[in-house]
């Protein structure tokens, strides 16, 4: 079976570890709503941070997306846009935003599934769904952080703060 | 400056007990969060049994997705500790966590004895917004990430939240 063949050679490209900070960022095109598509390529030129999270409805998980919900306008500070991905379908993400009232995409890594977590090596094969894992990216399309929390730890935002401080640092250091 | 984030600040925090006493446990919390109001008798006994070996300090960390009353009843606290009570208001709100619409903090700010009005007025305005929103900020510059989250003389507090297990990581270092 052919569509069984091509999951085998994801899982054979199946990256182990998130990819590392000096990375270009993989491109991927994904649903946003059941009727929407958002791609890397368009964001870029702003800060972003990916959060990639196992699963909508999960209370940890629904703690983490809650805190981030909480932090737009920090984020909107460093002009960052702020992006959710999990294996779960458009529908299901819509549920969860209205549920929690997100006001921040939630892209579904649903086709292939997890395609997009695989291409940034934080997939759990065993599991099927993306580990707990935070990219910032800079507006070039350069990964600058990563990192992976133990599945049940909210990892909180303190790291994505530090991080696009950092870029912003390096910006106004290289300004003339 | 990562420190000052999670031991109390004497010159901002709400503060119960004497400035120099040798154990700190500082909450994040949020008036209308079940798990804060659960564990507030908790906090309450600590106090009690510590005594004056025990500096507490509450800040704001309000999560207004899931709790759309929050915000405002951290910042009735704040209007209220502007007349000179907000431990008095800190426990109102948290004995009445299932009532935190305008009209029950203005009824709590009365049934304090404070100025009614002027506590609304300030709430509407927005008044302590800037600082509850600082009290947030730190918490996540802190590491919070949900509510109650503690810290004991600086460290974070992951424990059970049960009184002896809070007494015991409490008293740890104090020979």
């Amino acid at each position: 079976m052919t569509g069984d063949a091509n999951y085998k050679d994801m899982y054979a490209k199946s990256r182990r570890g998130p990819l590392p900070a000096g990375t270009k960022a993989p491109e991927f095109t994904l649903r946003s709503t059941p009727d929407q598509w958002l791609t890397l390529n368009e964001l870029q030129g702003r800060p972003l941070i990916l959060a990639f999270y196992p699963a909508d409805w999960s209370p940890v998980c629904g703690d983490q997306m809650t805190l981030y919900n909480e932090m737009l306008d920090e984020f909107q500070e460093f002009d960052a846009e702020l992006l959710g991905i999990s294996v779960d379908g458009a529908w299901c993400h819509a549920a969860f935003a209205r549920d929690r009232k997100l006001h921040f995409p939630l892209l579904a890594d649903f086709e292939p599934k997890g395609a997009v977590a695989r291409d940034y090596g934080v997939y759990r094969d065993k599991d099927g769904v993306c580990e707990r894992a935070l990219f910032v990216i800079d507006p070039e399309g350069i990964i600058r952080w990563s990192y992976v929390s133990p599945l049940g730890v909210n990892p909180g935002a303190n790291g994505i703060l530090t991080a696009l401080e950092r870029l912003k640092d390096e910006k106004a250091g290289a300004a003339p | 400056m990562t420190h000052r984030l999670t031991v109390p600040d004497r010159k901002r925090d709400h503060i119960r007990g004497a400035a120099t006493a040798p154990i700190s446990l500082l909450e994040y919390g949020d008036y209308e969060c079940p798990f804060c109001g659960e564990v507030e008798p908790i906090v309450a006994e600590i106090q009690t049994r510590l005594g004056e070996d025990l500096c507490f300090a509450f800040r704001h960390f309000p999560l207004t997705t899931v709790h759309p009353h929050s915000e405002r009843a951290a910042e009735a606290a704040e209007a209220a500790s502007a007349q000179g009570s907000f431990w008095e208001m800190h426990e109102m709100l948290f004995q009445n966590q299932q009532a935190l619409e305008d009209e029950d903090l203005v009824q709590y700010a009365s049934l304090l004895g404070l100025d009614d009005v002027r506590l609304l007025r300030e709430v509407e305005a927005g008044a302590y917004a800037g600082r509850v929103r600082d009290d947030f900020k730190s918490g996540v510059r802190a590491g919070v990430n949900g509510t109650p989250t503690f810290f004991i003389n600086g460290e974070r507090y992951d424990g059970a939240r049960g009184l002896e297990e809070m007494l015991a990581a409490l008293t740890a270092d104090v020979v």
